[in-house]
């Protein structure tokens, strides 16, 4: 096969546990945000943007949404005749097989992948995070140091640097140490899970990493410490732009909500980075008389009656007349009764709300969130409190029902 | 339908689309905000089955091409059979003369031959409407008719002044008298420019007309020959739309903000396909105020929007005002200006405290990256 200067491999694997109800049939990297796009969208589009168009996407859990989703990559412009994307679940061999046991192992279980394309740089990405970024600026700082490594970091709240992977650098951002998740800090400068490697030293490592039976076989733990005790050249390349990972059900929230602002740091609209996603086909939106929105994102096939606001609705919801929606993100095809009101709620897709609902709380921040899954129904007049969460299966606890699979799309 | 081969006409460059047509032709006009008038005949062929689809051009076709690029948008990126686009041809004793669509017809016989399919399902490409043409093709059948012709019943009250395709059918639904006229009119029944007959049958009218020097495929192939074939009318109940004028473009765009409408044209017998151009949701400020009206994707509106219709990524600024207007891709509203009764084609920047007003029977059009 052809040689490429870099290939990008983007682990797509993380089922994303502190998501509960949301990731119960969809891996981290697949859960929808911001009226459009699924998370990994965002690490995709930057492939593309920055001209990274060899591309393996490691899957393991709840693969099914996530391996039709990217097909063959034409939505984000990464079917090439040379490269392109290319889905690498676990796979058996002659010897047996096992699941990725780790970050590194994924790789590692994937070398001939790689080799295919003798690449001089490997470019290790995670599906998980929300952030705009060009990674050719990030190889050529690799090259320009004459680095071994180069691993993205962003400076994040001194309070917060218990929840991340801490490097220590030197006024060269030559790094010295790192610390995973350390309870007294020595830096606030966090890995984004972004790394360049060249690949014979990272395919050499990996080999190593794998005989060793005591290690968790995770870039971050084990991979990097190695490096450095090797006295290799690692730097970190600072970032400071938006970047976020959305591992809770609070922060996913907030996310979509950060995207209200009138000049939200994350700028979708920026003409020369797109943000790629597969498109529903849908018409545009309807915004009816009578109707009221403000402070929203709102996609296409959305049918609003009622009154929307500081909200993120999907492809194909409809609000009805006298229902109010605050505070909220409701996923594609969610239907909205009349006279329902609905406060700080995520809603999956094609849930249905009967007239008269009730369903969260108003309040302020992300405390308190309800949640309710895919396929839910609440019936005429239910009253959902805040803070719980309800899906398919424990939906009759809370008076709801799961939804039918006739075809809604006739009845609308 | 892998039997039909759909051919769409797109060589009438002589409708009184004005500015909306200086650029483009009929077929690549943006329509319902993030659409171009082709995609509803195109997806109607898709979402019916047909595999084969030719679309004849004329000059100006630039739009055109660009938009429909290789057919993927629309299945139609195949390695057997897909989307063909015709251009003119410009042969050296044709130069003068004003060509028919016989001529354009009879100069892509090649196409018609070498394609494997029996029937053909040809429609201009300014209509509008969502149809599953196998029921056309069981109408077919059923009438054992050589020709089906696609009307639609229109009320006197419904009537323009335009001049349309009438027709008169017999209890059986064969069509005894068929006349394109402004006012005398046979019957409600008017053609909708679609028809279905077998490709042989359409191959032989063509050489016909060739051979007599006739230029008209409707005047001269269908009129001409209703004692010499069986021809039918298929009635299409629903809502169907003929996009000929400034008047029909900006009534039946007006047509859309009625909901039943706008749900029974992008979702009946299958969605509407157009080119994707990746635009983020549409971004409601604090400030905005917006009722009855179609937002495209990638707006971002502050402002005030009623009964209008916005394309994709237009920008309508706080203390602008858009009413019963048509405003096309990337449009830029400015501050304190209004824009009334008005299609502004794309690119459009009115410049702040501009008052630009046309009237409700009589809609003001500014062209295409017009800066006021």
């Amino acid at each position: 096969m052809t040689k490429q200067e870099c290939v990008a491999m983007l682990l797509a694997g993380g089922q994303g546990t502190r998501l509960g109800i949301l990731t119960r049939k969809l891996a981290k990297p697949a859960v929808p945000f911001g009226g459009k796009y699924r998370i990994i969208d965002f690490t995709l589009s930057n492939c593309a943007n920055s001209g990274i168009y060899t591309v393996g996407v490691l899957t393991q859990y709840q693969p099914l949404i996530l391996n039709s989703y990217i097909g063959i990559g034409s939505h984000w412009d990464l079917d090439k005749k040379r490269g392109g994307v290319t889905v690498l679940p676990p796979y058996v061999r002659h010897d047996g097989g096992h699941w990725y046991l780790g970050t590194a192992n994924a790789v590692y279980q994937n070398i001939e992948f790689v080799d295919q394309y003798d690449p001089e740089y490997v470019l290790v990405l995670s599906g998980d995070h929300i952030y705009k970024m060009d990674y050719s600026i990030l190889l050529d700082y690799h090259k320009e140091r004459e680095a071994d490594v180069t691993i993205a970091v962003i400076e994040v709240p001194w309070e917060e640097t218990h929840r991340f992977g801490i490097m220590n650098t030197d006024k060269d951002n030559v790094i010295l140490e790192f610390q995973e998740k350390p309870k007294e800090a020595k830096n606030n400068l966090a890995s984004m899970g972004v790394y360049v490697f060249n690949w014979k030293l990272l395919r050499k490592v990996l080999i190593e990493d794998e005989m060793n039976k005591e290690s968790d076989h995770d870039f971050g733990k084990n991979i990097i410490p190695m490096l450095l005790d090797e006295k290799k050249r690692i730097f970190a390349y600072p970032f400071r732009h938006y970047w976020k990972d959305v591992g809770t059900i609070e922060s996913l929230w907030q996310a979509n909500m950060d995207l209200l602002l009138d000049q939200p740091e994350l700028d979708l609209y920026e003409r020369d980075w797109k943000i790629y996603s597969v498109n529903p086909n849908q018409p545009v939106q309807f915004i009816a008389k009578g109707a009221h929105v403000t402070h929203s994102l709102i996609n296409e096939g959305c049918q609003i009656y009622g009154s929307v606001k500081n909200s993120v609705l999907f492809p194909g919801v409809v609000v009805g007349k006298n229902s109010v929606v605050n505070d909220s993100v409701l996923m594609s095809d969610t239907v909205i009764g009349e006279n329902v009101t609905i406060e700080r709620t995520i809603m999956g897709e094609e849930c249905t709300v009967e007239d008269n609902c009730v369903i969260g709380q108003p309040g302020e921040g992300p405390e308190g969130i309800t949640v309710l899954g895919e396929n839910v129904v609440a019936t005429q007049g239910k009253v959902i409190p805040s803070g719980v969460e309800i899906n398919i299966e424990n939906c009759h606890e809370f008076g709801c029902a799961p939804n039918g699979l006739k075809d809604r799309k006739g009845d609308l | 339908m892998r039997d039909v081969l759909g051919i769409i006409n797109d060589t009438d460059i002589r409708q009184k689309l004005k500015d909306l047509t200086r650029v483009r032709s009929t077929a690549a006009v943006p329509f319902g905000g993030r659409y171009r008038i082709i995609d509803f005949v195109l997806s109607n062929m898709t979402n019916s089955g047909i595999k084969n689809i030719g679309i004849l051009t004329q000059s100006y076709n630039r739009s055109l091409l660009d938009h429909v690029d290789s057919g993927r948008e629309w299945d139609l990126l195949s390695k057997r059979d897909g989307l063909f686009v015709l251009p003119p041809i410009f042969r050296y004793d044709q130069f003068t003369g004003n060509l028919g669509d016989v001529d354009h017809y009879y100069n892509h016989m090649d196409y018609l031959t070498r394609s494997r399919q029996q029937y053909i399902l040809i429609s201009n490409s300014n209509v509008i409407y969502n149809m599953d043409y196998r029921e056309v093709q069981q109408c077919y059948e059923e009438k054992k008719a050589d020709i089906v012709i696609v009307y639609k019943n229109i009320q006197p009250e419904e009537q323009n002044n335009h001049r349309v395709l009438s027709l008169l059918l017999d209890n059986n639904g064969q069509i005894r008298d068929m006349a394109a006229s402004k006012e005398n009119r046979l019957s409600p029944a008017v053609a909708m420019e679609t028809a279905f007959m077998k490709k042989s049958l359409f191959m032989e009218i063509v050489d016909d007309c060739i051979a007599r020097g006739y230029r008209d495929f409707t005047k001269d192939g269908l009129i001409k020959n209703l004692d010499k074939y069986n021809i039918f009318g298929y009635e299409h109940k629903g809502f169907a739309a003929k996009i000929d004028s400034i008047d029909t473009y900006y009534r039946h765009s007006m047509d859309l903000l009625k909901p039943e409408i706008w749900k029974e044209l992008f979702f009946k017998h299958g969605n509407i396909f157009t080119k994707v151009k990746d635009e983020p949701p549409v971004k409601y400020l604090a400030s905005a105020d917006v009722s009855n009206s179609l937002l495209a994707n990638g707006c971002h509106i502050a402002g005030t929007v009623e009964n209008s219709i916005l394309g994709r990524g237009v920008t309508v600024h706080a203390g602008a005002v858009v009413r019963n207007a048509i405003v096309m891709q990337k449009g830029q509203i400015h501050r304190g200006s209004t824009v009334e009764n008005a299609i502004l084609d794309k690119d459009v920047v009115v410049t702040p405290g501009k008052q630009l007003r046309g009237e409700r029977d009589y809609p003001l059009v500014i062209e295409k990256q017009a800066v006021i």
